[in-house]
């Protein structure tokens, strides 16, 4: 079998608690694949296993056409990781971490040192450089992070949860950077909490809960599975939902009703119609609306349509990460 | 600020890959690996301390100041024959090893708690070169540290009575202590993990460290009290550095003691600190 990353059958347990649980995956070489997952479903676990850093209970996994236990060395030479914390050292400054990471990668003193110019003028980190990092904000320490984990022009990159804890415009930097390794021939695996997320960047989607792969397919095939987009109507009167909910021709299976916040929700299939029959509708009922929206669905949905119950763990502790950030 | 990502420039150059299988075509062999990249830790450790030299400076200047409190603030009455000075130089060298342990400690539970450990296991690295690479360092910063405190001594009026291979076998054997505390503190980083722990390690240095012949010989204790002191691991190397300094305080027979305590120290941490590192995979 070919492909930048291969997953057979890989398991990992902390005590009783099977971090992966029987997890198969294959990646296509050059593409972005994302695996999506509440919190505790063993995406960290997972990249860990695949970067050599942690060492699977059982099954197989390759990277880059090389074994992740047996040939270490080999893998490692071949991936770039990012983990969910900015691993640089915070009393250098961004060049000479780069610098000191091309050297560890054993590139030669003169071109670690080209190689750091370039990472850092491609960032626009280039007059920063001579800066600590420890005084670097969030966003430019994240894509210093990611600049040292492109610094060999590696076959496969691992993402894990790279913009968990960034504000918007350190979220689009990254996505930005994401796209532009595309191109490159890079194979890329990241890890993501948001539907969106892997939506706007990846190829293909595994998502997975307690550590197995529970779907996967393209953004498209899982929107079908999962019930597609949504339209949100938030009226002034509560005690209209129900005459709504009956006037709105997309009205039918998946449709939810929240009384307290006067909010009805409802899968759609066709965007752009959907909303104008919902303007139209309610407008001639005169049913006044206060807010109407389309919008992707949340991993929670999402996860209720796969499994048919709650994600195993839900996604609160990225609030309080970004909360530290802040 | 603008950010642009040049596509079509970067699928041009890649300086790591080969495309296939084998190891990429600059990678060179285990041994120059070993050391290239011990070099490259021991370069990170200067470069931090070009970044930060008043933190490097207090470091070094940290033994001075205790070697000059106790020197004239609280050791003119010891009852030592000859100079306390000449006394004290040698205890002060053997103390300034021991808290090179914190220094060690500290700069391992930073590194794992910033996740840079991760990111250099995720490095072709040599194996082995992460820890090897942190005691080269920290050893060249104990040397400086020791040419630092002998110069201050100097101009005290310490003087080595002894010939230069005995002076060099004294540093040897201050290095040789220098070496088993480093380990201890990698490992004692390891099992702590957190930076907070190290705070209780830098307390607790304080009573061994003074529960030494360091400042003061233990026949001027309580018996039970300098038989204690007799048995720290840190009396024994002050105590044989003293005697190859040619000065007060030391006595002959404890050389053998001052490299064997530092080799069992090393016999039980060094190996302990390696499986630690190793389970950090598991």
């Amino acid at each position: 079998m070919t492909g930048a990353i291969v997953v057979e059958d890989v398991r990992k347990r902390y005590g009783d608690k099977h971090a992966l649980d029987g997890l198969d995956l294959l990646v296509g070489r050059g593409t972005v694949h994302a695996v999506l997952g509440p919190n505790g479903a063993g995406k960290t676990t997972l990249v860990r296993v695949l970067s050599t850093l942690l060492r699977p209970d059982g099954g197989r996994a390759e990277v880059a056409g090389h074994d992740v236990v047996r040939e270490a060395r080999a893998v490692r030479s071949r991936i770039g990781l990012l983990g969910q914390h900015a691993a640089l050292d915070e009393e250098l400054g961004g060049r000479q971490n780069l610098e000191m990471f091309g050297r560890l990668h054993h590139l030669g003193a003169r071109a670690a040192r080209a190689r750091a110019g370039e990472l850092l003028e491609r960032f626009g980190l280039a007059d920063t450089g001579r800066k600590a990092v420890g005084d670097y904000s969030g966003g430019m320490r994240r894509r210093l992070d990611l600049a040292a984990s492109l610094i060999t022009d590696p076959e496969v990159l691992f993402l894990d949860e790279p913009t968990t804890g960034l504000d918007p415009r350190g979220r689009a930097e990254v996505w930005a950077a994401v796209r532009s390794l595309v191109g490159g021939g890079t194979t890329v695996l990241l890890t993501t909490q948001y539907l969106e997320e892997a939506d706007q960047l990846a190829d293909r989607i595994s998502v997975v809960d307690r550590g197995r792969v529970i779907a996967d397919g393209t953004a498209d095939e899982l929107k079908s599975r999962t019930g597609g987009d949504r339209i949100d109507v938030v009226l002034r009167d509560g005690g209209l939902l129900g005459a709504a909910v009956a006037l709105l021709p997309f009205a039918g299976d998946g449709v939810s009703v929240d009384a307290d916040r006067r909010l009805l929700s409802a899968p759609v299939t066709d965007r752009m119609a959907a909303l104008a029959a919902a303007v139209r509708g309610l407008a001639e009922a005169g049913i006044e609306a206060e807010d109407i929206a389309l919008r992707r669905p949340t991993l929670d949905e999402v996860f209720l349509h796969l499994t048919g119950g709650e994600p195993s763990a839900l996604p609160d502790k990225d609030e309080a990460r970004a909360g530290e950030a802040a | 600020m603008s950010t642009t990502y040049d596509t079509a420039r970067e699928g041009n150059r890649n300086p790591g890959r080969t495309g296939g299988t084998g190891q990429p075509p600059h990678a060179p062999g285990a041994g120059v690996r070993l050391l290239s990249d011990c070099w490259t830790m021991t370069r990170r450790e200067f470069a931090r301390w070009a970044r930060q030299p008043v933190q490097a400076a207090v470091g070094l200047v940290f033994p001075v100041m205790l070697l000059l409190m106790f020197g004239y603030l609280v050791g003119g009455g010891r009852e030592v024959e000859g100079d306390y000075v000449d006394y004290l130089v040698p205890g002060m060298l053997a103390l300034t090893m021991t808290f090179g342990l914190e220094g060690t400690m500290l700069a391992v539970t930073q590194d794992l708690g910033k996740g840079v450990i991760d990111r250099f296991r995720s490095l072709p690295m040599a194996d082995g070169a992460v820890l090897v690479g942190r005691s080269a360092a920290d050893m060249l910063h104990s040397t400086v540290g020791l040419a630092v405190l002998t110069a201050v001594g100097y101009a005290l009026g310490w003087r080595a009575d002894c010939t230069p291979g005995a002076f060099l076998g004294a540093m040897g054997l201050l290095l040789l202590f220098r070496f088993a505390m480093l380990w201890i503190g990698i490992h004692l980083a390891m099992v702590a993990g957190k930076p907070e722990l190290v705070q209780a390690v830098q307390i607790l240095v304080w009573p061994v460290g003074f529960l030494s012949n360091v400042f003061a010989s233990p026949s001027s204790m309580p018996s039970w009290l300098g038989t204690l002191v007799g048995w720290n691991p840190m009396s024994q190397t002050a105590t044989a550095v003293r005697e190859l300094f040619g000065g007060p305080g030391g006595e002959p027979g404890h050389t053998g003691a001052a490299v064997l305590w530092p080799l069992a120290l090393l016999a039980v941490f060094l190996p302990l600190a390696v499986r630690r590192f190793a389970r950090l995979s598991r």
